[in-house]
């Protein structure tokens, strides 16, 4: 019993209830939010630390022990995770602070982002998967709400779009939970892992595998990403930042969880399909961001490739490639968060969002292109930056498991990625001033808080990536063996 | 425009009482048979509804001054509380206790902490079903 | 019986299709509706239709139904309500802000 496991999920849902009570002094739902948001990292490693002593950790609700009950697992891959998804946050809610208005503020925005954060963490924790499928209802809902939130009119019209498409997606994920329970009879992930096992995975058993790869590949915007580039434009600057740092990565997550914990045994056919999907990714989402006017369409694609590049490691599924992964995953919830705010801030500063139309930022406000800077480097993958790890280990799993065609497609999407985020540097940064001293707008202090914490964040876990090496082996080793993940659930005795 | 609703108002100021009741049965039915916090709460709240129905949300406002976010928010908290309290007492996440106790006049009775969990599920169903209907009909 | 549910469950998928390609937002709603009674028929029909006692130890000697699959129904009941009840407010909002109710209208670009 460790109820220390549920906080992550639990403690932002109680608060976002009692900011509900609180809805007209602003002030205290800042600082309540944010202190939330602080505890749960604080959480978060604390539960690193005693995953290492102990081992996997898991807390049965109410008492029912697995596969009976309902539980939550804490295993160093979901909770590097969360930790990521808290800080994420925390510092979203410092940019939101200064720029989203009390106008959102007071429609219960902070209660929205929390219960956001309560569906993600619960996602990244539970240990049964139809919780999985309740968790990230939650998640949806909160999403769907922050979407919609402010009820402009192009905003009403993509959130309707995207509720719809989620609706389906729900609506398969429930079709294969009922398929898993017809043919296993169980939802305990370690559970299913174990019959799994047991019984061979026989054809049947990998068509509903591919049933949960389309609902996840749906979440994740893996290849089925025709829905994000339209959803991801349309909210404020720190929706869109929260939704590209966490939405598809809990996506990712599950896709991690299915295919390495509870269906591993037919690579030829599920890995092989995510190994194509994962290219033809990449692939689309370089033409849509080397095709892209606007700075925002040309930010959404690179998440798009983002995505594409993580799942390259689940393909080729070697043990370094997991820990490239992890390592990757984590880097991508910061950077592109701190991409979008930028974007963000610069079609507020310039209320241009076609690239060609600004020009000369950096003389305005050179701390702000230098740190567009380094998120740049960080996403094309340069030493010491964050993104050179993972990409590293993918490359060399890539290269131990013979799969080159996978291993050009990653590394040829970096320079992509470079391009067409270096069309915006020149374009935009360089140049002729557009913007004369007298109606420069000022960046607001909070957000600039909120870049450098963030710049702070990516060069500390490039340079830092041996500090935390322990736990992300960890993780990778959890993955590629999951009679580790099963053992601890199934058949430790409290 | 002006409607004749008399036969209206009158039956439903009687058939709210039957609702209200049944509703409440149900509520405390769900323990051992079928009912629970759930549909008590869809029955309660579509009570509510059918007052707002009939005679004009001021008129109902006046007798009901809540504000049905807050409800739904109230329950969410006493269907959490009881869920982490559990904490407090070093037992796992959303362990319920029951016990028996004897109260004066009504005898020895079976009291649970479920009742709590499932009045917080039965207010925030109220709440949410009374706050959309009335997003959909407080504009013109 | 199981073989008339699973009939049944295409029925309802069929008409919860044919529904959702329509071009009005309120018939896409109905199939979206339509849609998930369709998946939980599906999940009980999956879990065994039969007819049995509680289960609980002591109290059912022979034959007991699957509590699982209706506990399952029950939490995807109340998603689905709360879903569909979020989306009739949006469609509403919607309609009042853009004017129409058809798809085929509502495509554009999203920086108007």
């Amino acid at each position: 019993m460790n109820n220390i496991i549920v906080l992550p999920m639990i403690v932002p849902i109680i608060t976002a209830i009692f900011l509900v009570f609180l809805r007209d002094s602003i002030k205290l739902q800042r600082i309540i939010s944010l202190i939330t948001m602080v505890f749960v990292a604080v959480v978060s490693i604390v539960l690193l630390q005693l995953i290492q002593t102990e081992g996997i950790l898991r807390l049965d609700f109410s008492g029912w022990a697995p596969p009976f009950g309902i539980l939550f697992v804490a295993d160093s891959f979901a909770v590097l995770l969360v930790l990521t998804a808290s800080i994420v946050t925390a510092i979203c809610l410092i940019y939101a602070f200064s720029t989203i208005g009390p106008r959102h503020e007071r429609m219960f925005f902070y209660p929205f982002v929390l219960l956001l954060v309560a569906g993600v963490n619960g996602s990244f924790l539970t240990g049964d998967i139809f919780n999985l499928f309740v968790c990230f209802e939650v998640m949806l809902l909160a999403s769907f709400a922050l979407i919609a939130l402010g009820g402009e009119k192009f905003q009403l019209r993509e959130a309707l779009k995207y509720v719809l498409i989620n609706i389906v997606a729900s609506w398969m994920f429930l079709l294969a939970l009922a398929y898993l329970y017809g043919t296993l009879k169980t939802l305990n992930m370690a559970h299913i892992s174990q019959r799994v096992a047991e019984v061979g995975q026989e054809p049947i058993l990998t068509l509903v595998s591919l049933v949960f790869l389309i609902v996840f590949a749906l979440k994740a915007g893996l290849l089925l990403f025709f829905w994000l580039p339209g959803s991801y434009s349309v909210p404020p600057t720190v929706v869109q930042a929260l939704f590209a740092a966490l939405l598809t990565k809990v996506g990712i997550y599950a896709l991690f969880r299915t295919f390495t914990l509870m269906f591993p045994f037919d690579p030829e056919v599920t890995h092989t399909l995510i190994g194509i999907m994962a290219g033809l990714t990449i692939i689309a989402g370089c033409m849509g961001a080397l095709s892209g006017h606007d700075v925002r369409t040309i930010a959404t694609y690179n998440v798009v490739i983002g995505v594409g590049f993580i799942l390259l490691a689940l393909a080729i599924g070697t043990e370094e490639a997991m820990a490239g992964a992890v390592y990757y995953l984590i880097h991508d919830m910061i950077a592109k968060a701190l991409l979008f705010l930028i974007i963000g801030t610069m079609v507020f500063l310039t209320g241009e969002i076609v690239v060609k139309n600004m020009s000369g930022l950096i003389r305005n406000y050179p701390l702000f292109g230098w740190l567009y800077f380094i998120v740049m480097c960080a996403l094309v993958g340069i030493p010491p930056l964050s993104g050179f790890i993972g990409k590293v280990l993918i490359g060399q799993g890539a290269v131990e498991t013979g799969s080159y065609v996978l291993l050009a497609l990653g590394f040829g999407s970096s320079v992509i990625v470079l391009y067409s985020l270096l069309r915006i540097f020149l374009a935009s940064f360089f140049g002729e001033t557009s913007i004369s001293e007298d109606d420069k707008k000022p960046i607001p202090r909070g957000a600039m808080v909120s870049f450098m914490l963030f710049a702070l964040c990516i060069v500390g876990l490039g340079v830092g990536a041996e500090g935390i090496a322990v736990y992300v082996n960890d993780a990778a080793y959890t993955l590629v063996n999951p009679s580790v993940y099963v053992d601890a659930i199934l058949n430790a005795n409290e | 425009m002006k409607v004749n609703d008399v036969i209206l108002k009158t039956v439903v100021r009687m058939v709210v009482f039957i609702v209200l009741t049944f509703g409440m049965y149900l509520f405390f039915a769900g323990h051992n048979a079928p009912g629970g916090g759930f549909i008590g709460g869809l029955v309660l709240g579509s009570a509510i509804v059918l007052l707002y129905l009939t005679y004009d949300i001021e008129t109902v406002h006046k007798g009901m001054p809540f504000d049905f976010k807050k409800v739904a928010a109230l329950g969410v908290l006493l269907a959490t509380g009881t869920a982490i309290g559990s904490l407090f007492f070093d037992a796992p996440f959303l362990t319920q206790t029951d016990g028996y106790f004897t109260i004066p006049i009504l005898g020895e009775k079976h009291l649970s902490t479920v009742v709590l969990f499932e009045a917080g599920v039965a207010l925030t169903v109220i709440g949410t079903l009374v706050t959309i209907i009335l997003s959909i009909s407080e504009d013109e | 019986m199981e073989s008339l549910m699973i009939i049944l469950v295409g029925i309802l998928v069929a008409i919860a299709t044919y529904l959702i390609l329509s071009r009005s937002v309120f018939r896409v709603i109905m199939g979206t509706a339509i849609l998930s009674h369709a998946v939980h028929l599906l999940l009980l029909t999956v879990g065994g239709l039969k007819k049995g006692d509680v289960p609980i130890i002591g109290q059912a000697d022979e034959a007991f139904t699957d509590a699982l699959p209706q506990a399952l129904i029950l939490t995807a009941i109340v998603i689905s309500f709360a879903v569909t009840a979020f989306l009739l407010v949006l469609a509403y909002r919607m309609y009042l802000t853009n004017g129409t109710d058809d798809f085929s209208q509502l495509g554009g670009k999203s920086d108007e």
